[in-house]
């Protein structure tokens, strides 16, 4: 059997969907000019801004949005399925700072950071997608979002979680991924990336969160709501009041995202907090934020949607025990609820900070968070019988034929991140930092980028070029000069 | 009840402020003009002194943020009874300063704001919420209208926490630089960020924002003060 962890019966779910389509009646969502006709054409009041979406209206819009779908890698093969119970990682993103990895201490993120992370990412296949993890500050600020998701494909084959900071720039982020698609129709059939879309909360879609909404669906890429009820703060300090408004952030989106293109994919997540009473933070860490998270993704399935949660997150300032037992702990109770993407490796300092070596560590714990749901399976006809027949009481375990076919399907084996007693060639025993370093530098070493297509790479790097020459872009950051220096006819 | 003598009126007053009863509090002002106490005595012997105590026990964890907004929420109750009698008296509240606070170009989020403006106001500052989604050049106008000692700008985005490095130029702009101290806060910043961009003060919470704000305005008396040889 599947382990699986829930907190919410069906009846507390019921009472959860219940209170919120009374929310989204009364007080209703304040929703952005941008799509009033569209609520208003499908027969919801809008007055002064605030949409009263009737329930029979969003019961049946919610069961048109797809109980799963696929986002491919490079090469056109399906490598993530969102639906049902299938659970992958990505890296936390838009992060502003980094720990140096030679320091240890926060400073900006640069473009060759966000190269680095990827690189690593891409090294490990704990981490079912990337991300755009990074705000490169080398960068300039109006080309940021294109020109970071421009690295990730780049340097990447895996799909990618994204998300744009305005409705303009989601524009041009399609296009810099239908380039590297191979064309608008390509990328539509097999799309490569996820757009985040936030509302507001309480209860609001922005003009340019409404906007993405609206042109995700008819552009045919799925989306990711992450609703970000803060407990205490933004939501009702409950956490089963938290869950309801998170609920009904989702459905309202989700009921402008199929009004706008019914059948299109979209995803019931969220990245919800508790409201820290003593310094008005949000802690990632807490196990509240924890519990939210999967309280919301159990209602996300319970109406049947693809599930998306922000965990795997510590709020340390530095990779400590505090920060690895928050991001371990979460990392497992994201795991076990069957959320289909969990985003968040990587982070700390409540999500003001990334960090290579902590993503692979937090990779030693997704790996153990895998190998827990994989559960405990009857590999043989006897469980115990077979092998004691053979062995009787002398305990030679280690000799049979059994313990040798099966010991590597029953136990993981973790790198050297996580101490087995494993000595280092030199006999010395390196710390946790020494040895998450350590690894970094390995998978780094290992990594060979892929190139794209010929004619795309062409592409990528002329639309980098031209649309990075009118922000006054100097060369094209950590895209190595002789990658594409032949083709002087782009320059 | 209270009895009539001043001394246990004040210690009344101090505790409705630590319990954060609103109609207490203003009952108690209200009781406090009825028998002649003069307002400025109420505030600086009752109710000042309560803040003080919610600010020190939400520093030692014993009091947390809705104790302290219910706090805040009393002291208001009891300034809206004792302002007006000022007035009538011609007596004046000494502000501890005046402050202009709002959240960043492109950026909507005001919680960490507001709770900053609640205590600097309970605290005695005189403060104006521009709001969110504020551009540089609103601060700088309402700094030069209000003539602000402190503008305080916040963000809780990545993204938008750049444009605080905006609102500063606006000032220089407006050549209100030398005059406005400027504090940034909000979740992504950090005193390394405040620093980078020539803020004069970074607070990690609402409390200290209080504390940082107290401080700006002692360097600002000081450099007033100072001689004009060493200002050079």
């Amino acid at each position: 059997m599947r382990p699986k962890f829930e907190l919410l019966d069906k009846a507390l779910i019921e009472r959860i969907l219940d209170e919120a389509f009374q929310l989204l009646e009364d007080p209703g969502v304040r929703v952005a000019p941008y799509v009033v006709e569209l609520l208003s054409s499908a027969g919801v009041a809008v007055a002064d801004g605030v949409a009263h979406i009737p329930e029979a209206l969003a019961r049946r819009l919610l069961d048109l949005a797809p109980r799963g779908f696929c986002l491919y890698d490079r090469s056109g093969k399906p490598a993530v399925r969102y639906g049902g119970d299938d659970v992958h990682f990505d890296p936390g993103s838009s992060c502003l700072n980094i720990l140096d990895p030679a320091t240890q201490q926060a400073r900006p993120a640069m473009a060759a950071d966000l190269v680095r992370l990827v690189q690593v990412t891409e090294m490990l296949p704990e981490f079912a997608a990337q991300s755009t993890a990074i705000v490169c500050n080398d960068v300039p600020q109006e080309i940021g979002d294109w020109y970071r998701l421009l690295l990730v494909l780049w340097y990447s084959e895996k799909p990618v979680v994204t998300g744009a900071f305005s409705a303009s720039s989601l524009h041009t982020l399609l296009d810099v991924l239908a380039i590297e698609s191979g064309g608008s129709d390509e990328l539509r059939r097999h799309p490569r990336a996820i757009f985040d879309v936030c509302p507001s909360p309480p209860l609001n879609w922005s003009e340019f969160a409404s906007q993405n909404l609206v042109d995700l669906a008819r552009g045919g890429i799925p989306a990711e709501i992450v609703s970000m009820p803060l407990a205490g703060a933004t939501a009702p300090v409950t956490l089963a009041g938290s869950v309801v408004q998170h609920a009904a952030e989702c459905i309202s989106g989700i009921t402008i995202h199929q009004l706008a293109q019914p059948g299109a994919p979209i995803v019931w997540g969220g990245a919800p907090a508790i409201f820290d009473m003593r310094t008005g933070k949000t802690p990632m860490g807490a196990i509240e934020t924890a519990m939210l998270d999967v309280a919301c993704a159990q209602v996300g399935k319970y109406v049947g949607l693809p599930t998306h949660a922000y965990m795997v997150a510590g709020d340390g300032r530095v990779i400590d025990a505090q920060v690895e037992m928050e991001s371990g702990m979460s990392a497992v109770l994201g795991a076990l609820a069957g959320i289909n993407m969990i985003s968040g490796a990587g982070m700390l300092d409540f999500l003001a900070c990334h960090s290579i070596e902590k993503l692979v560590i937090d990779a030693e714990a997704i790996a153990s968070a895998k190998r827990l749901i994989a559960g405990i399976e009857p590999r043989s006809d006897s469980l115990a019988l077979a092998m004691f027949a053979e062995t009787g009481l002398h305990g030679d375990f280690l000799k049979l034929k059994e313990t040798r076919a099966l010991f590597r399907k029953e136990q993981h084996f973790p790198s050297a991140v996580i101490d087995r007693g494993l000595a280092s060639s030199d006999g010395s025993t390196p710390g946790i930092l020494e040895r998450a370093g350590q690894r970094v530098e390995e998978l780094i070493s290992a990594y060979v980028r892929q190139p794209l297509p010929d004619d795309r790479e062409k592409k990528m790097i002329a639309f980098a070029q031209r649309e990075g020459k009118k922000a006054g872009l100097e060369g094209l950051p950590e895209i190595l000069k002789p990658e594409y220096a032949p083709e002087a006819g782009l320059m | 009840m209270p009895s009539d003598r001043p001394d246990d009126l004040f210690s009344t007053m101090r505790q409705s402020i630590i319990d954060g009863a609103s109609d207490t509090a203003s009952s108690l002002a209200r009781q406090a003009v009825a028998s002649g106490v003069a307002p400025l005595d109420a505030i600086n012997n009752g109710y000042v002194p309560g803040m003080h105590d919610v600010g020190e026990q939400f520093a030692k964890g014993q009091m947390f943020l809705p104790d302290m907004m219910a706090s805040a929420e009393a002291m208001r109750a009891a300034m809206a009874v004792l302002d007006p009698e000022l007035t009538k008296v011609g007596a004046e509240r000494p502000t501890a300063g005046v402050v202009v606070l709002g959240t960043t170009k492109g950026d909507i989020h005001e919680i960490g704001k507001i709770l900053v403006g609640t205590l600097l106001s309970a605290h005695g500052f005189r403060v104006h919420d521009l709001g969110v989604d504020v551009a540089g050049d609103t601060f700088a106008a309402k700094a030069r209208e209000l003539g602000a000692d402190i503008v305080g700008v916040s963000a809780l985005l990545t993204t938008t926490m750049r444009n605080q490095k905006g609102v500063i130029e606006s000032l220089e702009k407006a050549g209100l630089r030398s005059q406005v101290r400027v504090m940034v806060g909000g979740a992504p910043v950090t005193r390394r960020w405040a620093e980078e961009i020539g803020a004069d003060g970074y607070a990690k919470d609402a409390m200290s924002a209080v504390d940082l704000a107290r401080e700006l305005m002692n360097q600002k008396v000081l450099r007033q003060n100072a001689p004009v040889a060493e200002q050079a």
